[in-house]
């Protein structure tokens, strides 16, 4: 073993910070996903259900990018998010803009059924198998830190999303167009009759999230591969990350995604038999103790 | 304080129809001459999954709740009724006091296909009363995503244990005899049981929805605010709603395990959970009949297109669509509407 090793309960400190890299990645993905989710929630107040195949399309957008036109990462980065984001406007006007005086649980019925029917067309023409994409060329390598190998990559992911939530929270918090999105949330009524446009915002909203669950897609392409059933496995898990934040504040979404990832990537470390589920046992406990979610409000 | 109002008293004659006990006759009717006419082994499976969808349905259509874990419950107790139809042995680790986990082993034999469901139904009713009162701390959307969560937990549990057999599930799971006397092998024998627990578990539905307790858990759908305020607690109804409802869930999925022989991951995974919540929209939501119709329609939609592959899976994505922007009523719904009755 070379210097800066150490071991703690005979794991060795190399094993743990690969697990915790891990972890902070898959904590990306939860971060961005439950943001999106929280984002839509709060104007829509619907559950997009659809989140997961959004975020399954913006991945094979990438991946088609590549293939048949041969445009790379970097453009599928701003490409993916885009186009997925102006498909999910056309859902919004054509669908969901019909149920927003109905009860919640429409919502995500339909947007169940929206999941269903972009996973089962994408299944039918590639397969349940997964297709690799290739990383960018100026990200491959690493940095050797001394006391563990870092993949450019890996951590370009932590940072890039990072700083895709924190801008996510500054413009939501501190502009002057997020205040407009916040009194919409609170009261269309009232900031429809100062003369805002709130349907537009709503569908300009429901387009953004999605955008976001794309972003995730891309960024995960390279790291995971690129399967159909990429995003339904994923969304039940970022369920259980928002019913332990809970959805009342941004900044909550973005720790809470954080910090689940990094406690499953201990979990393979400690107990990997346990890593699959610990954060539905973390979701069980968090209902006994605090209903309402770290960050909720009680309802 | 207030007087609390006996809910028996409010529950006039207006909320019994004379036209439920007409269509249960016509029901009951079809299904007696239905194996004339169509495949038993169809019949069966269809029958499991209206009884699945019905039990589904005393919690979305009268209680309010959408559990979107549903699958937990049938998946769980054809898990149980199948180990203990084929099995028996039940082995579980226990925490000895000197810091060691032991096995122990309950020498059962293969049990008779009753005591196997009854197993199974009691395994959903322990499943149910744990996730709901989990659950039930939480209202509307969190609820259905809790009660998803919590399902995709216990599939992975399933996808880990031993005794499910993995990804080949419990395959040859034996029918044996009732009561140690009538032969289940034969298809009329297990359709004829099949379809006494059908129509034991609908009318226990039935008269569920007519209770008292049933008018309450109405009213709890309408105004869990006001409901409270009379003096009602909402949790302990709504507790008790998701445990009769995972347990005849329960009952549903341990009567497939016999009937199809085989208990798999399909009916634990969360595609399972979808698949009621389709067959009690395409029915009708808070409709009596309604879960049955819808069950009866999707389990056909899926024989017929058994070749289309995932085009199934689309078609039911496009039919969840159509029904909640069109159709909210369901198929019986919208009949009832028609005839100006309750169905």
């Amino acid at each position: 073993m070379g210097a800066g090793v150490f071991e703690i309960f005979g794991i060795s400190s190399q094993a743990l910070l690969v697990q915790l890299l891990l972890g902070l990645i898959n904590g990306s993905f939860y971060a961005l996903l439950s943001l999106g989710l929280a984002v839509i929630f709060g104007m829509l107040n619907i559950i997009n259900f659809a989140h997961g195949a959004q975020y399954m399309m913006g991945a094979f957008t990438a991946f088609f990018l590549l293939q048949y036109v041969g445009l790379g990462y970097w453009v599928a980065l701003i490409v993916a998010p885009v186009t997925v984001g102006i498909l999910g406007m056309v859902i919004e006007r054509l669908f969901l803009q019909w149920l927003y005086t109905l009860d919640h649980l429409y919502g995500l019925l339909l947007t169940f059924g929206l999941a269903l029917i972009i996973e089962g067309v994408f299944r039918n023409y590639f397969g349940a198998s997964g297709l690799p994409y290739q990383m960018p060329e100026s990200l491959t390598g690493g940095q050797n830190l001394g006391f563990m190998y870092l993949p450019n990559y890996r951590a370009w992911v932590v940072v890039f999303s990072l700083f895709v939530c924190l801008t996510t929270w500054f413009v939501i918090e501190r502009t002057k167009l997020g205040s407009y999105l916040r009194a919409a949330t609170e009261n269309p009524t009232l900031v429809r009759a100062f003369g805002i446009n709130v349907p537009r915002m709503i569908t300009l909203t429901y387009g953004f999230g999605v955008a976001l669950a794309a972003l995730a897609g891309v960024m995960a392409a390279p790291i995971y591969n690129v399967s159909p059933q990429m995003g339904s496995d994923l969304i039940i898990v970022v369920f259980a990350v928002v019913v332990i934040g809970g959805m009342g504040s941004i900044m909550g979404s973005i720790v809470t995604g954080f910090g689940l990832g990094i406690i499953e990537g201990l979990t393979k470390v400690f107990f990997p038999e346990a890593s699959s589920t610990v954060i539905f046992v973390i979701m069980a406990i968090v209902l006994l103790i605090r209903p309402a979610g770290l960050f909720g409000r009680r309802a | 304080m207030l007087q609390r109002v006996d809910p028996a008293t409010l529950a006039t004659d207006r909320t019994r129809s004379r036209a439920e006990p007409i269509a249960f006759a016509i029901m009951v009717a079809l299904l007696v001459i239905a194996p004339f006419f169509a495949y038993p082994q169809f019949l069966m499976q269809a029958l499991c999954f209206a009884l699945f969808a019905c039990a589904f349905n005393l919690l979305i259509g009268y209680g309010g709740l959408l559990s979107f874990g549903h699958a937990l419950y049938f998946g769980w107790a054809s898990y149980i009724a199948a180990h203990l139809a084929k099995v028996g042995a039940i082995s579980f680790p226990v925490w000895y006091w000197s810091h060691a986990w032991i096995w122990v082993t309950i020498p059962l034999p293969p049990l008779s296909p009753e005591l196997a469901i009854l197993g199974g139904m009691l395994a959903g009713a322990l499943l149910g009363l744990i996730a709901g009162s989990l659950a039930i701390r939480r209202q509307g959307i969190y609820f259905a995503m809790i009660t998803l969560a919590l399902a995709q937990m216990m599939y992975f549990f399933a996808l880990q244990a031993k005794f499910t057999g993995g990804e080949d599930g419990i395959q040859g799971v034996p029918r044996g005899k009732l009561f140690g006397l009538v032969d289940l092998t034969g298809q009329t024998s297990m359709y004829v049981t099949t379809l006494v627990i059908f129509l034991a578990g609908f009318l226990l539905i039935y008269r569920i929805i007519h209770s008292p307790f049933g008018e309450v858990l109405k009213a709890i759908r309408e105004n869990e605010a006001r409901a409270i305020s009379l003096g009602y607690k909402t949790d302990r109804y709504k507790l008790v709603a998701f445990v009769l409802s995972a347990t005849l869930a329960g009952l549903a999925g341990a009567t497939k395990a016999i009937v199809l022989q085989i208990a798999s991951l399909t009916d634990v995974n969360w595609p399972m959970s979808g698949e009621v919540v389709l067959m009690a929209l395409v029915g009708g939501l808070g409709t009596v009949f309604g879960p049955v119709a819808g069950a009866f329609f999707i389990v056909t939609m899926q024989n017929y297109l058994a070749q289309a592959g995932q085009w199934v899976i689309v078609i039911q994505g496009v039919i969840f669509v159509a029904c909640v922007l069109l159709f909210r009523r369901g198929i019986i719904g919208e009949l009832a509407n028609v005839l100006r009755i309750r169905l």
